[in-house]
């Protein structure tokens, strides 16, 4: 019978920790707060943590009693962070997000705060920023998310020592840039770098090409959950696009195994082996970091995405990162929501945090920067992200951030086979219509 | 006495065990409440193509990673448990990727490999110059590489401890009856170290099912499908899908192929029965 003891113990103790532990989840604790019953903010360490850091500083000397207090964390692990301890009714009161599907789960499982009362009581508030960025929080007419930083749309930037030498203009629709593969390959240059083994910068020639072609209803649909959306034929015939592009060598050697995150696709095109490149407008401070001299001289070039002849799209439509967003936690209390929403609507995006935004290469999306945009470093290039995104008809959020985070890795990885050609369109869009069944 | 381990053993091995069990039966994304959706995860489980695809890459990844990590570590543990001084300084080399962080190994080749500043590139060698993590056919065996290059240090090491102790009067007696190396090594050196190729082949295998980090920086389980093995799928699934019930669903396969596949390498050896070879000598 001794021997039997520990066993014994074992079970009931694991059942009981078992027990203790699935409670926590229902535990209703209260976000954390910072010292002094300050407001926690919960951001991120790349991008604009210099002027988030300034500016709390700036709103907690003026406004003391609805302070803010920041932690700052590294993209990845924030995620799971965020996660963990938002469903655990554990997490801050302002936290940093993307909007989209991710953010739409919180919404689902109520746990952001819904700030359109707010909204619609300071008008000039949401006034001032793009109507096209607010798309990416809000759901049922609800806002749930306010932008704190710079758009980052995506462009197509190009070599222009090399197109020069080609004797060739930037393509502005799809078949001069076809006509311009055949062109850079018959001298022996690379036409398109691509980071295709981190995935998503494939996506964006597919959010690109559906767009031009059957114009954003297309992706409504598609984020609607509308059945059978993805066998649309405006999908059909951006992923054939996509296969006549790849067939025609319109990819570097190599582009699948070029991760996005290290640089190097953009090292291809300063270093002159590639001659554009799709990427997102951080793309030029890689290119800036990387190789100072070329984009000082002059010799980086962009341009937007080619026009498809014949498409529904306009022209103007852009994709991409909308900007990064705050929202409110519906666990917060009554003072410390306050405190959120009056920084958010004071403390963001006034004239120091917009000034502090554009010296780090930011472009807000606010209305009315034209005159101080010309003050700053790389002008022309803060003045066209400006123009082309403030001018969109349509700014899509990333479709992998605005699907559900589920669908979006089933994107991501369909969409590599179908560069890879692994799948056809057909079959590229069939499973993505299966997989959105589920 | 025993109960202080007892308890700690209960809250970090088995109460998760038990909770991952109770997932694996629900659907939950982190922040809801789980909902229970009975055999649904384990039905996508046992039929998606993605998982079963992922359960074959890690069979075949444990195969191909033993039949090339053995002889080559078998090798050179015998190799460097030779006494002259040189093989200790060679040894000191080959034990060097044992030293460097799995992060640290997959950046490094990532970086050797990459197609337009990697060694092929660089070094203008036709032969090195393929786009070995691009390409769905070779980003296996470039996976299977890496870790060989990773994991052969401590498995010679394995060999190499081995080696020393076989009793030198075997290779003497040997030698006096005109044995040369080859039959020396045949009929000596290998069955002396049965019992540490078990070890070796156990951990390998075993081991084999937990292959994460590397493959997570270097490829990130693509391109495709391609290198993304058991655990890969089982994080992406949970961490990055936020299906944690078909991820748990998935986890529990993987313990129970861990365990199976212990049990088996355990008994069909007769590891359990083991015995000193010595008697005798």
């Amino acid at each position: 019978m001794t021997r039997r003891t520990p066993l014994t113990t074992l079970a009931v103790t694991t059942a009981a920790l078992a027990l203790t532990l699935s409670a926590c989840g229902s535990g209703g604790r209260t976000p954390g707060a910072g010292p002094d019953g300050a407001a926690l903010v919960w951001a991120l360490t790349q991008g604009s943590e210099a002027t988030f850091r300034a500016s709390a500083t700036e709103w907690n000397k003026a406004r003391p009693d609805s302070a803010v207090t920041y932690q700052f964390f590294q993209n990845d692990p924030y995620k799971q962070k965020l996660r963990t301890a938002v469903g655990a009714g554990n997490g801050p009161v302002l936290f940093e997000n993307w909007g989209g599907g991710a953010l739409k789960d919180y919404v689902d499982a109520g746990k952001v705060a819904d700030l359109t009362p707010d909204l619609e009581k300071n008008p000039g508030w949401r006034d001032r920023v793009f109507p096209t960025v607010l798309k990416s929080t809000t759901f049922d007419g609800k806002t749930y998310g306010m932008p704190v930083n710079g758009v980052q749309p995506v462009v197509l930037y190009y070599n222009k020592q090399l197109l020069d030498r080609a004797g060739a203009r930037p393509p502005k629709t799809w078949d001069d840039l076809l006509a311009l593969v055949r062109t850079l390959r018959a001298q022996g240059i690379a036409p398109l770098a691509m980071g295709g083994a981190s995935k998503w910068p494939d996506l964006m020639w597919l959010e690109y090409l559906v767009d031009r072609v059957g114009g954003p209803q297309v992706f409504a649909d598609i984020a609607a959950g509308k059945k059978g959306a993805w066998t649309h034929p405006a999908v059909i015939e951006a992923a054939r696009m996509i296969r006549q592009l790849v067939d025609a060598g319109g990819f570097a050697k190599g582009f699948t195994s070029v991760s996005a995150d290290t640089g190097q696709a953009e090292a291809q095109l300063y270093t002159g082996k590639a001659a554009m490149i799709l990427q997102g407008s951080w793309a030029f401070g890689t290119m800036n970091t990387g190789s100072p001299k070329f984009v000082s001289e002059g010799h980086l070039g962009w341009a937007d995405f080619p026009a498809v002849t014949g498409g529904k799209g306009d022209p103007t439509n852009v994709v991409g990162n909308t900007a990064n967003f705050f929202s409110v936690s519906a666990q917060a209390g009554p003072q410390q929501k306050n405190s959120a929403v009056a920084y958010l609507k004071d403390g963001v995006y006034n004239d120091t945090y917009v000034d502090s935004l554009l010296t780090n290469g930011d472009v807000p999306p606010v209305k009315d920067l034209d005159a101080k945009l010309k003050t700053v470093d790389h002008a022309d290039w803060l003045t066209y992200v400006y123009r082309l995104t403030r001018d969109a008809k349509n700014f899509q959020l990333s479709w992998d951030q605005a699907l559900t985070p589920e669908l979006g890795q089933e994107l991501l990885t369909r969409l590599d086979q179908l560069f890879l050609g692994q799948l056809d369109p057909q079959a590229f869009c069939a499973a993505m219509d299966k997989a959105a069944a589920k | 006495m025993a109960l202080p381990a007892l308890l700690l053993f209960a809250l970090f091995a088995l109460a998760p065990m038990v909770i991952v069990g109770y997932l694996s039966f629900t659907r939950w994304d982190g922040l809801g409440t789980p909902s229970w959706t009975g055999l649904d995860n384990w039905r996508t489980a046992l039929t998606s193509d993605v998982t079963r695809h992922a359960l074959w890459l890690t069979l075949k990844m444990m195969v191909i990673s033993w039949a090339v990590q053995t002889p080559i570590s078998l090798l050179l543990g015998v190799f460097v448990a030779g006494k002259q001084r040189y093989r200790a300084l060679l040894a000191v080399f080959y034990f060097v990727p044992m030293l460097i962080s799995t992060a640290a190994i997959a950046v490094i080749f990532k970086n050797l490999l990459d197609p337009n500043f990697g060694l092929g590139a660089s070094l203008g060698l036709s032969l090195l110059d393929q786009d070995w993590l691009g390409d769905p056919d070779l980003a296996f065996y470039a996976v299977v590489f890496a870790i060989a290059w990773q994991f052969v240090p401590f498995h010679t090491l394995l060999y190499q401890a081995g080696a020393r102790q076989i009793p030198a009067s075997l290779y003497e007696a040997a030698s006096l009856d005109g044995a040369g190396r080859l039959k020396q090594f045949w009929h000596i050196t290998l069955p002396q170290l049965r019992y540490t190729v078990v070890t070796s082949s156990t951990l390998m295998t075993v081991g084999s099912l937990t292959y994460f980090d590397l493959v997570f920086v270097l490829t990130g389980g693509g391109p495709g499908y391609a290198t993304r093995l058991l655990p890969l799928d089982m994080y992406i699934t949970g961490f990055q899908s936020n299906d944690m019930g078909l991820a748990s669903a998935i986890s529990v396969v993987l313990v129970t192929a861990g365990l199976l596949l212990s049990l088996a390498l355990v008994r069909f050896s007769g590891f359990s029965r083991m015995r000193s070879q010595q008697a005798g000598v």
